[in-house]
């Protein structure tokens, strides 16, 4: 049945909308810019700032343009005197209370209040009242909250409760004292946040960023009696671009290493390359598990905000997580080790930096269980600061490649960074080494694209592997609940963030749907165009466990690359 | 293959709740035994009879408050898991609603309207006068346990603005002066 059109007119101009869908919609078909702050696409949809406001030419009426449907004939007028006054007001009453520092704000380049303010042309604040005050809380090592710069738009409160069912901030108390906060917590070091930090891609202000590493990493950098070696995790190279203004889902691989060597980095390795020794460690466990009546399903463990949900949510699960770090942590432990000893250079000296689309990675890096594998853990974000703060622009470097030994991967480990991936990954080289013959078909498309939940199962041998995979927590959450109520799987792959780490909490900011299918699309792209897709192909894989490791699951692989959690309840 | 298991049925720890309260040492209630045991018997009820209805919050809160005169951090994490929520969900209304109260109310509960038919009579100063004379924020308790304040938005009695109850007595037409001999009153029990 096709939907009811309804007719109206945004400044004049005719258009047609579905029945349901609100002026803001109609005004952005009609090509007319309404400026929003608390607005968010299906997630926030409230009407909370009013900087949205339009004027309806029969009522003379003012209303919020985001929460208002669309009506039949409707005439509205977005840039009317009535209707600028209005926004004007709203958006000077929103700054009387704002903790306006722009020039040491993180988010001075992309401050989506500072955006509207310019766009409104305010140039003075007329109302000078009071203004709350309360203190940043830096209580933990990945998010940070400045409530000082919160205009309490609630977009973090609904990611953080209708996206990942999470519910760690909300918003405490009533009119002037409202803030948004862990409430029932002091801070949220102490609360069940599990730092994605999808908060801190919706912020449009200051007020929750990811707690900065930068000038730590210079710091090391400019040591010179230190080896600085830095990994980068598969999801930035399809997300850096855009911190460049470039288009979604540019591929800047060899442009960001490049960057890397020019900031000084020793040697620029890969997390791929540790992506491809999960899956070694991984699937050999999901293999001892199914053969040896282990407990199953087995639960990926390379999303640590994932990992720290369970430990909050579902604690009596804990036995489902697969034992093996994740690839940033393997990698630290493989530079601190193999890598070290093999160069003759001291651990002491070695300084292993990350960089990551996430911000639950720097909690990782400081996990009681493996807190001497990686030093400092970067977002994308930060990374495209410290590119800039360099001189450069990424987008006009020449490509250099990853150095070799922890440099080189497989396309199965590119993947990593879609939600799928690693569900992919694993079933490529579990197929090849249960059956002894080689995969015909190497994309597993039932586990991959947006969708929340995807399940399937797949031949090997006579046994039928069932897997699942779930991407966002309230997703993941969704499949649990499954689970408690008897479905049974094999294997399931688990990724705290929608898209997983394509749209992880240190990635470029704001990513709608198509920004994530793009980034996606790049991914499976690097995938496709590679010579090596299997992890287990992948020559240095081979090496190191022939020079160090010697088999998967070794006890030396056991005592380097797997973990243990612990058990954090609400 | 197996699946995970279920969570169990939630029962309220009995021996943990007498501790928490218990750590409200100027309580006298809390150490009596018996007082204990009807709080015990009549919070399980409340929760049993609530068990995974969210959107029942407020009610229950209402109960919680009434029952116990205050709700402590401690109930408030046993109200979420018995009703399903975050312990975030129950404090934000707590904190929404100035009637529930996270500390023990005062011996005397004093509520000052801070409505429009109040604020204009000079409310506040009445209010910045009690806040002075009794070192007291609103929603805190004075340190020996007598007084409370709430400020509230409107008691219905605009008429005799500016309008202050204390524990439910309503005192109208005041000043700054005013209120505060009627609260020495109280404190002398004369009132």
């Amino acid at each position: 049945m096709a939907e009811e059109k309804i007719k109206l007119y945004i400044d004049n101009i005719p258009v047609e909308v579905n029945k349901g869908e609100t002026i803001l919609k109609a005004a952005e078909k009609a090509g007319k810019y309404i400026p929003t702050l608390c607005y968010l696409e299906d997630i926030n949809e409230l009407g909370a700032c009013r900087v949205c406001v339009v004027e309806l030419k029969d009522s003379d009426q003012i209303v919020a343009s985001c929460t208002t449907p669309a009506q039949e004939d409707m005439q509205v007028k977005t840039n009317s005197k009535k209707v600028r006054d209005t926004r004007k007001m709203n958006m000077e009453f929103l700054l009387s209370d704002h903790d306006v520092n722009c020039t040491s704000c993180i988010r001075n380049e992309d401050c989506e209040l500072r955006e509207v303010a310019e766009f409104m042309g305010i140039r003075d604040i007329r109302f000078t009242g009071e203004k709350n005050h309360r203190e940043v809380d830096k209580s933990t090592p990945s998010i940070m909250r400045d409530p000082d710069k919160c205009i309490l738009c609630r977009r973090c409160v609904s990611v953080c409760e209708n996206i990942q069912s999470v519910k760690a901030i909300v918003p405490d108390g009533r009119g002037f004292e409202t803030t948004v906060n862990p409430s029932f917590y002091d801070e949220l070091g102490d609360s069940p946040c599990v730092y994605c930090g999808q908060c801190s891609t919706v912020c449009p202000t200051g007020a929750i960023t990811e707690v900065e590493y930068t000038e730590e990493v210079w710091d090391a950098i400019f040591d010179t009696d230190k080896h600085v070696v830095v990994q980068t995790a598969p999801a930035v190279r399809v997300g850096l671009a855009e911190a460049f203004n470039a288009e979604p889902g540019t591929i800047v691989t060899g442009q960001m290493v490049a960057a890397l060597k020019k900031l000084g980095f020793d040697k620029v390795f890969d997390t791929n390359f540790t992506a491809d020794l999960t899956i070694m460690e991984e699937g050999t466990e999901l293999i001892e598990r199914i053969n040896n009546g282990g407990t199953l399903p087995l639960f990926t463990s390379c999303s640590p905000g994932w990992i720290k949900f369970l430990e909050h949510q579902y604690p009596e699960a804990i036995d489902h997580l697969s034992s093996c770090k994740s690839p940033q942590q393997m990698f630290g432990a493989v530079a601190k080790s193999y890598y070290a000893e093999k160069n003759n250079i001291d651990k002491e000296d070695l300084v292993v930096v990350s960089i990551m689309p996430c911000t639950a990675k720097k909690f990782e890096a400081t996990r009681d269980e493996m807190s001497e594998d990686v030093d400092y853990s970067l977002t994308t974000r930060e990374l495209g600061r410290m590119i800039k703060q360099a001189g450069l622009d990424i987008m006009n470097l020449e490509k250099e490649k990853h150095d070799e030994l922890l440099g080189v991967s497989s396309g199965a480990a590119d993947i990593f960074g879609a939600t799928g991936g690693v569900m992919e990954a694993a079933l490529r080289t579990a197929y090849e080494i249960l059956t002894g013959e080689e995969l015909k078909k190497i994309d597993f498309d039932q586990v991959r694209g947006l969708k929340g939940l995807k399940e399937a199962s797949v031949m090997i041998n006579d046994m039928e592997i069932k897997v699942a995979v779930a991407h966002g927590l309230g997703n993941a959450r969704i499949i649990l609940d499954k689970m408690k109520n008897g479905e049974e799987y094999h294997f399931v792959e688990f990724m705290a963030c929608p898209g997983g780490c394509i749209g992880g909490g240190g990635q470029p900011l704001a990513a709608s749907e198509n920004v994530l299918e793009r980034r996606m699309n790049a991914i499976y792209d690097i995938d496709r165009k590679k010579k090596l897709r299997k992890s287990h192909e992948n020559p240095y894989i081979q090496k190191i466990y022939e020079e160090y490791f010697e088999e998967p699951g070794s006890h030396k692989a056991h005592k380097l690359l797997h973990t243990t959690y612990q058990s954090r309840g609400i | 293959m197996s699946a995970i298991p279920k969570k169990e049925k939630y029962k309220i720890d009995q021996e943990q709740l007498v501790k928490e309260l218990r750590k409200f040492i100027d309580e006298e209630r809390f150490q009596d035994d018996e007082y204990i045991e009807r709080i015990k018997f009549r919070l399980n009820e409340i929760l049993k009879e609530n068990y995974g209805e969210q959107e029942n919050l407020i009610e229950v809160l209402h109960e919680v408050q009434g029952l116990i005169g205050f709700i402590p951090k401690y109930i408030q994490k046993e109200v979420a898991k018995g009703l399903d929520l975050a312990p975030g969900e129950v404090s934000s209304v707590i904190s929404f609603y100035a009637h529930f109260s996270e500390k023990p109310k005062g011996k005397y509960q004093i509520a000052i309207c801070k409505g429009t038919a109040c604020y204009v009579k000079g409310s506040v100063d009445i209010i910045d006068r009690i806040k002075k004379e009794y070192d007291l924020k609103a929603g805190e308790s004075t340190d020996d346990g007598l007084f409370s304040l709430e400020i509230v938005r409107c008691l219905g009695a605009c008429g005799l603005g500016p309008v202050m109850t204390v524990n439910g007595k309503a005192h109208g037409l005041l000043n700054a002066e005013k209120a505060v001999n009627i609260l020495q009153k109280y404190e002398n029990n004369e009132m």
